[in-house]
């Protein structure tokens, strides 16, 4: 059975349905991140006192990784931009750069989660680093899952170039739509970690 | 016919692709400026309700570039925009309701009375 209106437009939402269902999904991530901002808010305002960020992280290394993340969401949007082109050899490029940097922001995380644990720093320390862990750590998910999506249409999943070219670019978009939501979510968590 | 399609389902043509590559390196050089100001914002060690206040400023705007631009806000349809705009209020109500409920736990309540007893009644026995 075909899938429906996974290339041409629904007329009562003029949208494809992955494009409604990937927003749709973005809007339920909100709420998730949402809820453990709003937590993270409510834990540091009814706190006596509350450690500055940059005494207990390491700056440097976040501020890196803020750098990979943002350039990791704008190949992943020129490799959209390349399949628009009809350049499938750019497409790859790109798509790979894409995977490499969100491997590279997981391995600086690693080094960051093994310096805080060689130190006694856990999330049962204190309410702060129960925060950072619990925010870092589903970001982290975040990231992988969006390397995962990103991988598949890079190898397997690359295939359907080849039938339906249109179909494929609208997954490219979606995923890169997903990918560009977890850089929006660094973006908050990298000033009201590290920063604050 | 894919080519149409191509143009239709994402509502960019291909022809318009070049225009919108240079918009994205704008976003990108603009974001990367933007991290370096949020950094420069830290370590002035501002009083931490304009620090605050500033990063998240900075953030926003960051967080605007990327949602407009890389994630095509700024041309998407109305129904989209009506999800977020939705998800925006129960974030809100999310946000806002511990503060109604556990209001006292935040500097909400009242002062005491200032001719209330301090210490509890001696019991009569």
């Amino acid at each position: 059975m075909e899938i429906p209106y996974t290339v041409e437009l629904r007329r009562d939402t003029g949208l494809t349905n992955g494009k409604i269902g990937i927003w749709l999904f973005l809007a339920s991530e909100v709420m998730l991140f949402g809820a453990l901002f709003a937590s993270y808010i409510l834990i540091r305002t009814g706190a006596p006192s509350w450690p500055r960020g940059d005494t207990i992280l390491n700056v440097p290394l976040a501020t890196f990784n803020t750098i990979v993340l943002i350039t990791s969401s704008i190949t992943m949007v020129m490799a959209w931009a390349s399949l628009m082109r009809r350049r499938f050899g750019t497409y790859r490029i790109y798509m790979g750069l894409t995977i490499l940097l969100g491997f590279v922001f997981l391995v600086v995380k690693y080094f960051e989660y093994s310096a805080k644990f060689e130190h006694h720093l856990y999330p049962s320390t204190n309410n702060f680093l129960a925060i950072y862990f619990t925010l870092t750590g589903l970001h982290m998910l975040h990231v992988a899952g969006g390397m995962a999506v990103n991988a598949y249409l890079l190898g397997p999943g690359a295939k359907l170039w080849k039938t339906n070219p249109a179909w494929f670019t609208n997954r490219v978009e979606n995923s890169g739509l997903f990918w560009h939501f977890v850089d929006l979510v660094w973006i908050f968590l990298f000033p009201t970690l590290y920063l604050l | 016919m894919t080519t149409d399609h191509a143009a239709d389902m994402t509502g960019h043509h291909a022809a318009d692709i070049d225009k919108h590559v240079k918009v994205y390196i704008s976003v990108f050089v603009a974001l990367m400026v933007l991290t370096i100001i949020t950094v420069a914002i830290a370590r002035v060690h501002l009083p931490v309700p304009i620090a605050v206040g500033l990063a998240l400023l900075v953030a926003t705007v960051k967080g605007s570039l990327v949602a407009c631009y890389f994630m095509h806000l700024i041309s998407e349809k109305k129904l989209i925009l009506a999800v977020l705009v939705l998800t925006g209020v129960f974030f809100i109500v999310l946000l806002a309701l511990p503060v109604f409920t556990d209001g006292n736990s935040y500097g909400f309540h009242e002062a005491p009375p200032t001719n209330a007893p301090t210490e509890p009644a001696a019991s009569p026995h």
